[in-house]
């Protein structure tokens, strides 16, 4: 094991085009860093902002979303409102403080396996670059409020 | 004191407005003389930190908390509050969500403290000087609570049993709520469940407002000083940034009915997590233009999407706050 950063990260993937994409990355045993963990969606339009906010807010390091190509989207204009929808939302995210470089949106067919090895594989080494982001974690005025998971709700007894 | 029960009703981190809206709710304040003892209320009645500490666990039977918890001294008395109070309702926009001075946790104190006693234009501060949390003086020693850097809800701070949202809650609501707590006192009745908010609609404020919903195509936003709205047709529609769609109804869309947008203070409607996230959602889908670069194009003319999309929720929202 060596001492290097693993970055988290999240990949939203349409399953009409890129997570095949994905599958035939692995079914032609194209070699690619381990740290992305994909999870499939019918279309990227579906995505919503609150999954990504979700993901950086629990703990990733940096998200994707791959969609079909412009034009081939399995219905018809999904990825025209993922892409219409993603500028404002990174706008929002930086905003907020995050690294540009930590967000990507990609188009991958099912037919590019190996772009998308080769978009995975950049995607982890700029954000091993970038470090970890750390949304989870506790400020160190949060750690003083002994006890308390920072962005849980409270639970405990109420008196009768 | 009498037998009636017993209310108390605190400002945090807030501006004094739900104080306001509760007396708006005009003659139902006598039935609450009627009903209630008012045991602690800083703007209504002289009652100090040490009376409440006097107090048995759970004399209170009804506690009205407004306001985001700030600093210390905010939290301090939350914890008190809850520790005395049967029922502790988080009232008003800024308990519920964080509110309008939720906006602070896109910076920090310090931050905010350079711009207001240095940085700001108006300011002349040549030696630097700033508020101290701790003065000695002849007579003893002085103390400020410590300002957060993170402002937080009152449900991040303690449990709370109700939340009634709204900046201000409107005076029906508060009515309602307090009729529906009473009748439970009394016995007449029984109390929503634990974690419920009251005084609001299932539906979104768009469903409330009065104005002609069409197809929402906008290629442009507008702002309310650029031009003279339609009265009759949707805001969101003429290009005005209208958070109706992401907004929980109860308040009878005051606001759209005459002619100003929604800011979204009564939060995020049943069954969505992140108010601002939907916004933008809704927003960049509505935007009319034939290539995802135009719509960009015309998304990048908003100046301040965290600020319109999380006017009352940032500290409720899933980041909660910017990272620094």
């Amino acid at each position: 094991m060596s001492d290097q950063f693993e970055p988290r990260l999240i990949g939203f993937l349409c399953r009409w085009c890129s997570y095949n994409g994905a599958d035939l990355a692995g079914t032609s045993r194209m070699k690619y860093p381990p740290n992305l963990v994909p999870i499939k969606t019918n279309c990227s339009g579906r995505v919503d902002p609150t999954h990504i906010f979700k993901a950086f807010a629990e703990g990733a390091d940096g998200v994707l979303i791959a969609g079909c190509h412009p034009g081939d989207c399995h219905y018809i204009n999904g990825n025209y409102r993922t892409a219409g929808r993603f500028p404002l939302m990174k706008k929002m995210l930086e905003q907020l403080g995050l690294e540009p470089g930590r967000i990507r949106l990609e188009w991958v067919s099912a037919a590019e396996g190996d772009k998308f090895a080769r978009v995975v594989t950049e995607f982890t080494e700029e954000v091993r670059a970038l470090g970890p982001l750390g949304w989870n974690t506790r400020t160190p005025e949060e750690q003083a409020h002994a006890g308390q998971a920072s962005s849980d709700r409270v639970e405990e007894a109420v008196p009768a | 004191m009498t037998d009636k029960f017993k209310f108390a009703m605190y400002w945090a981190g807030s501006c004094g407005g739900c104080e306001i809206a509760v007396l708006e709710t005009k003659d139902k304040i006598l039935e609450l003389d009627a009903n209630y003892d008012v045991v602690f209320w800083p703007v209504a009645a002289d009652f100090k930190y040490k009376d409440v500490r006097a107090y048995d666990d759970g004399f209170i039977d009804v506690c009205l908390f407004n306001g985001c918890i700030r600093n210390s001294e905010n939290e301090e008395i939350a914890h008190l509050l809850r520790q005395k109070s049967k029922v502790l309702v988080a009232f008003g926009a800024c308990a519920t969500m964080g509110g309008i001075p939720g906006l602070i946790n896109e910076t920090t104190a310090a931050e905010l403290k350079e711009l207001v006693y240095t940085k700001n234009p108006s300011i002349d501060n040549p030696e630097g000087i700033y508020p101290q949390e701790k003065l000695e003086v002849p007579e003893g020693e002085l103390e400020l609570p410590h300002l957060y850097d993170t402002v937080r809800t009152l449900d991040q701070t303690v449990a709370v049993d109700y939340y009634v949202p709204g900046c201000p809650p409107e005076a029906h609501q508060i009515a309602a709520v307090l009729d529906v707590v009473t009748a439970a006192l009394k016995g007449e009745g029984e109390l929503p469940p634990k974690g419920a908010v009251v005084g609001v609609a299932p539906k979104t404020c768009c469903d409330e407002c009065k104005r002609v919903k069409e197809e929402k195509k906008i290629s442009g936003f507008r702002r309310m000083w650029e031009f003279f709205p339609d009265p009759e047709k949707c805001l969101l529609e003429q290009g005005v940034v209208c958070m109706g769609p992401a907004t929980r109804a109860g308040c009878g869309a005051r606001c759209t009915n005459v002619g100003m947008p929604c800011r979204g203070c009564y939060g995020p409607p049943e069954g969505v997590v992140d108010q601002g996230a939907k916004m933008l959602s809704t927003l960049a889908s509505i935007v009319d233009a034939p290539t995802p670069e135009e719509i960009a194009e015309i998304t990048a003319t908003l100046p301040d999407p965290v600020g319109t999309f999380y006017r009352f929720g940032l500290a409720s929202s899933l980041l909660r706050r910017a990272k620094v």
